[in-house]
């Protein structure tokens, strides 16, 4: 997952202060793992030197949490780059994804078409691995059913989440 | 919009509705000779409805649908029937099988249908039940053949008449995960090798994985996920 | 179910009816027959036979004069119409008010005071009035006018029944009640298919086989209990409905259709009972699994032997009363019943075993036909389940029709009646005049010709002895034209007298014509007036009888009106025979308006060639409108048992619409689906129903001769019920074929 972009992703909404920006992320998606401040800053000063964020302002008194963030233009594109591009079909892929999906919906943006262009890409995986099999001995068949149950589950998610975008939007606009 | 050239079956803004429901709201559809497709979607998002109106079992509100450059939409019923008799193949999730036929009369009958003679049907017939191989179950009846073999029986009968495109409605909707590979293998390949089209409505991921491209409908609205990447 | 039950009771209430209708006849009945008539007292009435014809319905019409306060009222009158007043039955009351009753109500000038009582009428739709009459007394002549100090039958059981026509009435009821009881049993087994997944789940959740199998007893059983609620409302509805309407001239009250107790009571209990045995014997071949219900994997298949014992035990019992006829005393009815009722059962045995053999042996053919017979071979039980009741009815009717033609000529005369020459016969009452009277129907629409007769009777000796005259002959008065009608004149004016000779019956007239020789002329009973005489003058001439409209050659004394004394004239009734042009509207009731205005009491008939005996006719009437009634209630569940069918396979056909199947090719299918086993059915029915009839003639000694018309039109009419079943299924199929049938999820 990529905490840069979910960072970034937030920003959108409009400026923040790096303990606003902690505590969004915590709040929509660190719920088993908060982040670190040190892991805000240091991403933080990353996407700076790239230009992907500029400083809105400093509050008096210094320090780094004074330091108020927005996305530059430049960001804005590489977040939208970010939520069309589909993940590679991996394990444990849901927590990436939902991030794009609540991002895409804290954005306006489509987030149907982020699921669908997954969709496809995960197709694509079991086409390979569908092709592999008919090919292959039975040892390659049970491995590539192993990695298709697992697409396929990823798929079956990306349905339900498909089928529920309604409730999602409501519950995390509100 | 219109159809890609080079497609065999193209589809252009369809509308459909029953009643108030909207079953599609300006689908799009395109498949080239031996192209297998998968429509998905969820239950209710109108993937039927648009198979059956390529297939030209209902006619479509608006919109036009082309196949091998004629147009189906505006076609009279008994052309459109000839037609389904023809260069169209058909697989349904169930209710297909007519039960007091024999298999083999089964795959036999669209060739009869086309006015065929009996015998010669028949041995035709039994050539296919043999490559899907289910040529032992040419005397008995659905009843007594089992959900996987019965499906065989009916992939058979859609290919008999060496059909351009098959219309496949979720054919494996009512088989455990081996035996619906199996029926999709046998689909696909049989399908490939006669450069048959396979319209493949499914929602299942597994089945859609033996096509070479899927479209998703989503509230009578089709999306064509290979031109959009 | 319900429909069958109500038909059951139906028919158990026939035989009611019929007998119900009877007794109110009965009840009512004005004749005496009785050689001494009742003097005149203060209980005595005088009544007069004034029945007539509207268009083609009948009217029974009395005129009544009272001659004392304890006069007897007839049945259903509470108080004696005046002279000009009449009651009336309210169906005539209704179509006195009709737009088109303009005639009738000219025929019928008397004041409506009241109605008849359903107690005075024999059926709701009866026409029948009473009015007042005046001077009748003087017109008592014991047949049209009569006098009675009661009303009914005086010896209502002097009728011997025909042995004959019992049995016609024994095969009636069993013939119209076979297929309706058929009808239930198949009826029992509608929906099979639905109750079979429901015991599956029954079995799923943990009900053992046989647990199982009690279940659908006690589903048949509260089935049953329902349908019979159900016909026994649907027979209390049709009780009134049948109230109002008529059917072939006949009506009833809905008291009527009261089921005998017993046969209700058989009902109540053999509607259930079968019920559960149909149920049980239908779940014999069957292993219901918890996740289905799986056929016996071959079923038996079917045997021929025991099949064909059931027509043959029944042939068995009715051949010992073969070659018994009418004159050797009543048939045995429990040997008929059972006969008759194991010949018919023996078609629903036989017809599923044929329609099986016949089907296995059907092959090659179109799509449709493979696609019929295959379903057919799956399934011939359902389909000759389809059509046995269909079967029977017309098995039934076949042999009752063979009967009835057979014995045909038995019951139906020859009028002799020649309709060529005259179409109506106005009788006239005597002291009618004559010339006045003539005028006013050749005056009459619609009439061509009158051939006006006057006849009377001459003896050698008063009438009035006890033992009369010894030799008598008839008199004929006419004018020249109308006396040709009779005799061959070699000339003939006004004046002229002739004796016949070649007379057919009446043969005294040679013997008679002595010049000068006194006659006596029959004065009609009616003693208190002189005896008129006639002598016989010199003179008279010759002539040869020949045919008469009427149809005899009778014999006498022609005179021609001049000829004629003044006295005679009262002593002679007039026949005037009319020749009709049938192209006039209502010209028949023109003729009769004319008849009613010169005298009420003038009785004029339509001629027809033949004519049947009353009790066989309403028996045949009977089978017509029960038959009838049978098939188009069979008519009626064979399409809802269709239509079942048909939604069963709802996916099925949209399937085979979806890959290019013609709707034609599914149509016919259809149509040879149920053709094939009625065909079967009907030439069974034909085979048994000739063999029946075939029985049924040589055991009442008729000529066994098959009335092949009829067996068309009773086949003609099972088929014609399929065909219209089949056609009337039509839409919804074409409405299950279209492809939205393909939407299932």
């Amino acid at each position: 997952m990529s905490i840069g972009h979910t960072l970034l992703g937030l920003l959108e909404s409009g400026p923040r202060h790096g303990y606003d920006l902690k505590r969004a992320f915590d709040e929509k998606f660190g719920h088993d793992r908060p982040l670190h401040y040190g892991q805000v800053y240091s991403t933080m000063s990353r996407l700076l030197k790239h230009g992907l964020v500029e400083v809105d302002g400093i509050e008096a008194g210094g320090g780094p949490e004074r330091k108020r963030y927005a996305i530059t233009d430049a960001g804005v594109t590489d977040v939208a780059q970010w939520l069309a591009t589909p993940e590679k079909p991996e394990p444990y892929l849901q927590s990436t994804l939902y991030t794009k999906v609540v991002l895409a919906l804290l954005t306006q943006r489509d987030a149907a078409d982020i699921l669908d262009t997954q969709r496809s890409e995960h197709l694509r995986s079991m086409r390979i691995l569908t092709d592999r099999k008919r090919r292959g001995d039975l040892a390659d068949q049970l491995i590539c059913d192993h990695a298709l149950f697992h697409l396929e589950a990823d798929l079956r998610w990306l349905e339900l989440t498909a089928a529920r975008l309604d409730k999602l939007r409501e519950a995390v606009t509100s | 919009m219109s159809a890609p050239a080079g497609s065999l079956l193209a589809a252009v803004d369809l509308r459909k509705a029953y009643g108030s429901t909207l079953a599609l709201d300006g689908a799009e559809f395109s498949i080239h000779p031996g192209e297998v497709v998968a429509v998905m979607g969820p239950s209710g998002s109108g993937k039927s409805t648009l198979l059956h109106c390529l297939a030209g079992i209902v006619p479509p509100d608006s919109g036009s649908i082309t196949y091998d450059g004629r147009e189906l939409a505006t076609m009279s019923d008994a052309r459109r029937s000839a037609l389904r008799r023809s260069e169209f193949g058909f697989v349904f999730q169930f209710g297909q099988l007519v039960p007091e036929l024999t298999c083999v009369e089964n795959v036999a009958l669209p060739l009869r249908l086309n006015g065929a003679p009996r015998k010669q049907a028949e041995r035709t017939a039994l050539a296919w039940l043999e490559r899907l191989e289910v040529d032992d179950l040419r005397g008995k009846r659905p009843g007594e053949v089992s959900g996987g073999q019965g499906q065989r029986v009916a992939v058979a009968r859609s290919l008999v008449t060496g059909p351009r495109v098959i219309f496949a409605d979720e054919p494996t909707g009512a088989l455990d995960s081996l035996n619906g590979e199996r029926v999709m293998e046998l689909l696909t390949e049989a399908a490939r090798s006669a450069n048959a089209a396979v319209v493949l409505v499914t929602h299942e991921a597994r089945v859609a994985a033996y096509s070479d491209r899927e479209i998703v409908v989503r509230d009578g609205k089709s999306r064509d996920m290979e031109r959009v990447v | 179910m319900g429909f069958g039950v109500a038909l059951l009771l139906l028919s158990t209430a026939l035989p009611n009816v019929l007998s119900a209708r009877h007794d109110r006849e009965q009840a009512r009945m004005d004749y005496t027959y009785d050689l001494t008539e009742p003097p005149k007292a203060d209980d005595t009435l005088v009544i007069s036979d004034v029945d007539t014809t509207f268009r083609d319905k009948d009217v029974r019409g009395r005129l009544m004069e009272p001659e004392g306060p304890r006069a007897p009222l007839p049945p259903g009158v509470s108080r004696f119409p005046g002279p000009g007043e009449m009651v009336v039955s309210p169906a005539l009351r209704k179509l006195l008010a009709a737009d088109g009753s303009a005639l009738l109500r000219e025929r019928l000038p008397y004041r409506i005071i009241g109605d008849i009582g359903e107690s005075g009428l024999v059926g709701s739709q009866e026409l029948a009035y009473y009015a007042g009459g005046s001077g009748l007394a003087a017109r008592v002549d014991g047949s049209q006018t009569a006098r009675l100090t009661e009303f009914g039958d005086p010896n209502p059981t002097t009728e011997e029944p025909d042995p004959v026509l019992v049995l016609l009435n024994i095969v009636v009821i069993v013939a119209l009640l076979m297929p309706v009881a058929v009808f239930i049993a198949a009826a029992v087994r509608f929906g099979g298919e639905r109750r079979d997944r429901r015991l599956a789940a029954l079995r799923l959740v943990g009900s053992d086989s046989r647990m199982t199998r009690r279940v659908a007893a006690g589903e048949a059983l509260a089935g049953a209990l329902l349908g019979l609620a159900l016909g026994t409302g649907f027979f209390l509805i049709g009780r009134q409905v049948a109230g109002s309407v008529e059917l072939m001239g006949v009506s009833v009250w809905p008291s009527y259709l009261d089921p005998s107790p017993a046969l209700a009571a058989l009902v109540a209990v053999a509607v259930p009972s079968a019920a559960v045995l149909v149920t049980l014997l239908a779940l014999r071949g069957v292993v219901i699994e918890p996740l289905g219900v799986v056929r016996a994997a071959k079923p038996a298949r079917r045997r021929l032997w025991w099949r064909l014992l059931l027509p043959v035990a029944g042939l068995a019992m009715l051949y010992p009363m073969v070659g018994q006829g009418r004159d050797n005393g009543d048939f045995n009815q429990y040997l008929v019943v059972g006969g008759v009722l194991l010949l018919l059962v023996g078609i629903t045995a036989l017809l599923p075993w044929l329609v099986e053999t016949v089907v296995g042996r059907l092959g090659a053919g179109g799509v449709a036909w493979q696609l019929a017979v295959r379903r057919l071979q799956l399934s011939s039980g359902t389909a000759a389940r389809m059509v046995n009741g269909i079967a029977v009815a017309v098995a039934g009717a076949i042999a009752l029709q063979m009967l009835f033609a057979g014995v045909d000529g038995q019951y139906t005369q020859e009028t002799g009646q020649d309709v060529r020459r005259a179409q109506m016969q106005v009788g006239l009452p005597d002291g009618v005049p004559m010339a006045a009277t003539v005028q006013q129907f050749a005056d009459t629409k619609g009439v061509r010709k009158v051939t006006a007769l006057w006849e009377g009777y001459l003896g050698d000796t008063s009438w009035d002895t006890e033992t009369g005259p010894g030799l008598s002959t008839e008199l004929t008065v006419g004018d020249c034209a109308a006396l040709r009608e009779v005799a061959k004149l070699p000339s003939c004016a006004n004046g002229d007298l002739f004796v016949l000779e070649g007379a057919e019956y009446s043969v005294d007239g040679p013997a008679l014509n002595r010049p000068g020789r006194k006659l006596y002329l029959e004065s009609y009973g009616r003693g208190d007036v002189a005896e008129v005489t006639w002598t016989v003058p010199a003179g008279v001439g010759t002539a040869r009888s020949i045919t008469d409209p009427a149809g005899s050659r009778r014999g006498g004394f022609l005179m021609t009106p001049a000829a004629m004394p003044e006295d005679v004239a009262r002593t002679v009734r007039g026949e005037l025979y009319l020749s009709v042009d049938e192209s006039v509207p209502d010209a028949s009731d023109h003729v009769r308006n004319t008849a009613a205005r010169v005298d009420p009491l003038a009785d004029p008939t339509n001629w027809t060639a033949t004519r049947t005996s009353a009790r066989y006719d309403s028996l045949r009437t009977g089978l017509l409108v029960g038959a009838v009634c049978v098939l188009l209630l069979i008519g009626a569940s064979l399409l809802v048992s269709q239509l079942e069918q048909l939604r069963e396979r709802r996916k099925l056909l949209s399937a085979l619409v979806a890959f290019g199947t013609r709707r034609r090719t599914l149509t016919m299918s259809v149509l040879w689906q149920t053709a094939i086993p009625i065909a079967l059915g009907l030439l069974l029915a034909s085979v048994v129903g000739i063999t029946l009839g075939g029985v049924l003639l040589r055991m009442s000694d008729t000529p066994v001769g098959v009335d092949w018309a009829s067996v068309l039109a009773m086949t003609g009419t099972g088929a014609g019920v399929v065909l219209a079943v089949t056609l009337l299924s039509l839409p919804p199929l074409l409405r299950l074929m279209r492809p939205e049938g393909l939407r299932t999820e």
